[in-house]
């Protein structure tokens, strides 16, 4: 099989850059989707709060995703689910399996990569004591009650205040159980602050910052969890310790961008993102495979994953078409409390969204970036903090205007 | 003396932190550090009679279930009301997104509809 | 009436019950647990020892040198992983040197072939990522890898397709003397057999004391592990362990035969025999020991942690015996106990023998299974001729290690069958992955809900009350 343009992923990332490619003049598309249906991980993020910005109300993730699934459907899009890409190859052949065609190759002309997320599981937080059932992530949890329509718990304590911890915390309330506490290692929460509000506040439940699960309780079924106070190295405090009978502990400790695929075509990753390097255009370090949505970095809100993969939609287009224009090649260097960019480096004069996260909560700061010495953009921010993703806007001029190939994002007091 | 309260908006991600000024028998007089006016609204209401939307799923005939929401806010005291007849309904297998499953549920004014398809 | 009572489905009690099945189809296996493979078989360092650790004409040097032969041999018959990998126990000083030169004279006694003390220079040759500290090494070729829950199931498995009888959730509580043998009751069954062969790993004790032989005990020492992703499986080819000194015994640092990379256990002499908790002092201790011995291990991929517990015995030695007419023991088999489970099923049969067991080689007997991941490897061409047949095996349902639903429904339907989460986990590496099931449990109790033919609630993680679902949610 042939195609001009592969997608992996049938997720919003997957979609929004089919939908983009398509109106930017690709026609011979194909969507590989390893679920049953498109959408992704919005189909079971059945709570509102997405679309404000990309269409204005306020959305449900079905419904987020539907709105997606329409254009692909209208547009003619072509997609294929219960489809699983095994390898992609570095000069983009992609072998993938489903139950009509066997394992099948296809050689693509341009590859978008938009595989998501998942989460990180408990075995990598080391957590001491037994290994009984009733430790799920807090996404295994949602697939349970949103999609299967089962209760994983009744006495519950969240381990992490990652955005779906927090909403699984309203989410297992309304259905029914008591979430005895929320737990965050970090002095600050993982989630937006929003969801501490209407998510926790709203059934006061308790959010215990710079608190962590120390040891966990009970043989088949979890009897409960001792949680204990951590000091400024994040080490727990042993007289702190404090024990909760629950039945049900959920794991909420961050999400690590799927790139197994990509690693596999040989395309490094950003230490620090988990996913590829890219340019403004989200191109990879290998040309016409491009990366976007929560592969290449984890974004806070849907609506930046849809912003991000139309632009990979239409960098894909233009790179079919002979477009590709590079002409400049600049790094992004970042100081440390800027965490990463993405994109990493710029290859052409346009106007590009540069998105980044910081390493720390830091008030009235400044998002200052330079060329050299010179500054050319400085924003003042009342509040920066690592759950929220930001954003600065570097013209085509600003990019023309550069001295040199290097441009430096810092936070400053 | 003015009373003063703290309130984190919920209407969109960005999450302002407002500070509602209060006259004596609880009616919000000002509000600051909303970066729109949709918060200011949020800040009245949250004051006066604080709302919440409510997602939840509901059972099919089938024994699958199918995502929900109300279709508008409702009173952030009913939210549980609002769950137990979200529970006790019975949808039609093809339910499809958008079709109203609850009408004015408990008298709220919202209906409870669906937010996908079946 | 059975023939032979087997008490313990573990690595010793599988291999047991299928060296009995070579000569009689009436043997009984009853396991405590869910499922087989629970006890110390689940949790260990899946190491086939080369055999210069035992003492000089100890049960434990014979058995070890023994299976260690025969391993390769029994895992392709039974369609197991197995890796001839070698291993170095490494030294950091001269008076490690001392004690290497000893352990491979040693070795050479014993009988394990290929021994030898090497320096820093060849073994940095042979592993590249070998600690900064290590000067000195024995080098033992012989040493390999197994997957000791892999090779328990296809014994079992083995065992069952030739006419043996697996009773899961029999915990034997009296063991009496009956007409012609044996009455073996749990709390609401029993069985009746005319030999009885006691395989109940830390249990074992108990079991001999309820047939009247309370001579030993046996204490479970606890060892903690850390299991990496593959990512970082290749980072050592070797097994690589620390030279015994009053330094303790270190830990090891191994590939495993499924390309991950273990490294453990810690030692403690417990008495809870079921105390398989971790602790952060232990995986503490664990990460101290591996980065000396192995140089650059990245614990940002750890998957899991876990604590085994090894049966050991009150006389040092591997306890085989025949206390009472018709009743065996087979106890504190600890390390070098899967090197040697081979060894000792063949041992058991010619104990049965010497006391009066008579019976003739069976000619039906299979003593062949298919690999439990045979689907994986075929060829492309192979594959896609299954899937033709059943689509099933398009379909993947653990994303992170590739495993299809062709396969976790083969493993359902395939002796010893699984009943829980767990179960499908070990014998298909399904949730085994870097995600730990995250995205694949909802379907895999989907698949085992429905063929076992009960409520998606009723499905387990591992048996009793380890529900993972409590009811619906409306």
């Amino acid at each position: 099989m042939k195609k001009d343009l592969v997608i992996i992923g049938g997720g919003p990332a997957g979609m929004a850059a089919a939908v983009a490619a398509h109106e930017a003049g690709v026609r011979d598309i194909l969507i590989l989707e390893r679920d049953n249906a498109l959408g992704g991980i919005l189909r079971q993020c059945i709570h509102n709060g997405f679309g404000l910005h990309r269409f204005g109300e306020e959305l449900t993730g079905p419904e987020y995703a539907y709105r997606y699934e329409k254009m692909v459907g209208e547009l003619g899009i072509p997609y294929m689910l219960d489809t699983m890409v095994i390898e992609v190859s570095p000069d983009r052949v992609i072998t993938a399996m489903n139950r009509e065609n066997g394992i099948f190759t296809i050689e693509a002309g341009a590859v978008i990569l938009a595989m998501g997320c998942r989460e990180r599981p408990k075995g990598a937080l080391n957590i001491a004591g037994h290994r009984p059932a009733g430790i799920f992530t807090a996404g295994t949890a949602q697939k349970f009650v949103n999609m299967k329509g089962y209760m994983p718990g009744k006495s519950v304590v969240i381990l992490g205040s990652g955005d779906i911890g927090l909403i699984m915390a309203r989410r297992m309330t309304l259905e029914g159980a008591s979430v005895k506490a929320v737990c965050e290692l970090m002095p600050y929460s993982g989630g937006l602050a929003r969801n501490i509000e209407q998510c926790l506040n709203d059934f006061n439940i308790p959010l215990r910052l710079s608190h962590t699960v120390v040891n966990i309780h009970g043989r088949e079924r979890l009897e409960g969890v001792t949680i204990a106070r951590v000091d400024e190295n994040r080490r727990p405090i042993k007289e702190s310790e404090e024990y909760i009978p629950c039945d049900t502990l959920l794991l909420s400790c961050g999400l690590i961008p799927e790139n197994e695929l990509t690693k596999g075509a040989g395309i490094t990753l950003d230490r620090v993102t988990g996913g590829a390097s890219v340019n403004g255009e989200r191109e990879t370090a290998i040309e016409g495979i491009f990366a976007c949505g929560n592969v290449l970095h984890v974004h806070d809100l849907v609506d930046y994953v849809s912003e991000e993969s139309a632009i990979a939609g239409n960098a894909a287009a233009k790179y079919l078409q002979g477009k590709s224009n590079k002409e400049i090649s600049v790094s992004l260097k970042t100081d440390g409390r800027v965490r990463y960019t993405v994109p990493q480096r710029l290859t052409e004069i346009a106007n590009t969204s540069v998105y980044f996260r910081v390493a720390d909560v830091y008030r009235d700061a400044r998002i200052v970036v330079r060329d050299g010495d010179k500054v050319i953009i400085s924003k003042k921010k009342q509040r920066l903090a690592p759950a929220e993703m930001e954003k600065v806007e570097l013209t085509a001029e600003m990019i023309s205007a550069l001295s040199g190939g290097e441009l430096s994002f810092s936070i400053e007091m | 003396m003015a009373k003063e309260r703290l309130l984190t908006c919920i209407v969109c991600p960005r999450g302002c932190q407002m500070k509602v000024t209060l006259s004596d028998d609880g009616k919000p007089t000002a509000v600051e550090g909303n970066f729109c006016k949709r918060g200011a609204t949020y800040a009245n209401d949250e004051c006066t009679n604080p709302k919440r939307t409510v997602t939840s799923t509901v059972r099919c005939k089938s024994g699958d279930v199918v995502s929900v929401k109300t279709d508008r806010t409702v009173p952030k005291g009913k939210m549980l009301e609002v769950m137990v007849e979200i529970n006790s309904v019975l949808a039609d297998d093809n339910v499809k997104i958008g079709d109203i499953i609850i009408e004015n549920v408990c008298d709220t004014g919202a209906n409870v509809v669906a937010t996908s398809n079946h | 009436m059975f023939e032979f009572a087997v008490i313990g489905a573990g690595v010793v009690g599988g291999m047991v019950a299928r060296e009995l099945t070579k000569y009689t189809s009436s043997v009984c296996i009853l396991e405590k647990g869910s499922d087989v493979a629970l006890g110390a078989t689940r949790a260990n360092s899946a190491i086939v020892h080369a055999g210069y650790d035992a003492a000089v004409g100890s049960l434990k040097a014979r058995m070890n040198v023994r299976g260690s032969k025969m391993m390769a041999g029994v895992c392709r018959d039974l369609g197991v992983k197995y890796k001839n990998n070698g291993s170095l126990v490494v030294g950091f000083n001269d008076e490690d040197e001392q004690t290497l030169i000893s352990l491979c004279e040693r070795g050479k006694i014993n009988g394990v072939d290929g021994v030898r003390v090497i320096y820093r220079d060849e073994i940095l040759a042979l592993e590249p990522n070998i600690g900064d500290e290590v000067t000195v090494a024995l080098h033992a070729p012989t040493g390999a890898i197994v997957c000791p829950y892999e090779l328990c199931m296809a014994s079992v498995g083995n065992a069952m397709d030739n006419g043996a009888t697996l009773r899961t959730s029999f915990e034997v509580k009296k063991i009496e003397k009956a007409e012609d043998g044996y009455k073996l009751s749990s709390d609401d069954d029993f069985i009746l057999a005319k030999w009885v062969i006691n395989c109940a790993g830390v249990y074992s004790d108990e079991v001999s004391a309820m047939a009247g032989d309370a001579s030993f005990t046996v204490r479970p020492r606890r060892g903690e592990y850390m299991l990496l992703d593959r990512e970082v499986g290749d980072h050592i080819s070797h097994t690589v362990f620390r030279c015994p000194s009053k330094m303790g015994k270190g830990v090891l640092v191994t590939p495993t035969v499924d390309g991950n990379l273990l490294v453990g256990p810690t030692a403690e002499d417990i008495d809870d025999k079921e105390d398989t908790k971790t602790t952060a002092e232990g995986l503490a201790k664990v990460r101290a020991f591996a980065s000396a011995q192995v140089a650059r291990i990245d614990f940002s991929k750890v998957i899991t942690s876990f604590t085994g517990l090894r049966a050991t015995g009150s006389t040092g030695d591997f306890i085989i015996n025949m206390p009472r007419p018709h009743f065996l023991n087979v106890a504190g088999i600890e390390s070098p106990g899967l090197s040697s489970a081979p060894a000792i099923a063949e041992y058991v049969l010619s104990l049965l023998f010497d006391a009066g067991y008579e019976a003739e080689a069976r000619a039906d007997f299979n003593g062949t299974r298919r690999p439990m991941h045979f689907f994986s490897s075929l060829s492309v061409e192979e594959k896609n001729a299954l899937i033709k047949e059943r689509p099933e095996y398009a379909h993947v349902i653990c994303r992170c290690e590739t495993i299809t639903e062709g396969e976790i429904l083969d493993a359902i339907r395939t002796n010893p069958r699984p009943t829980d989460v767990d179960g499908i986990k070990r014998r298909t590496r399904a949730s085994m992955g870097r995600c730990q099931g995250g995205f694949c449990t909802p379907y895999i109790i989907d698949l085992l809900a429905q063929e076992m033919g009960v409520d998606y609630t009723a499905v387990t993680k591992f048996g009793g009350n380890s529900y993972i679902n409590f009811g619906k949610t409306k």
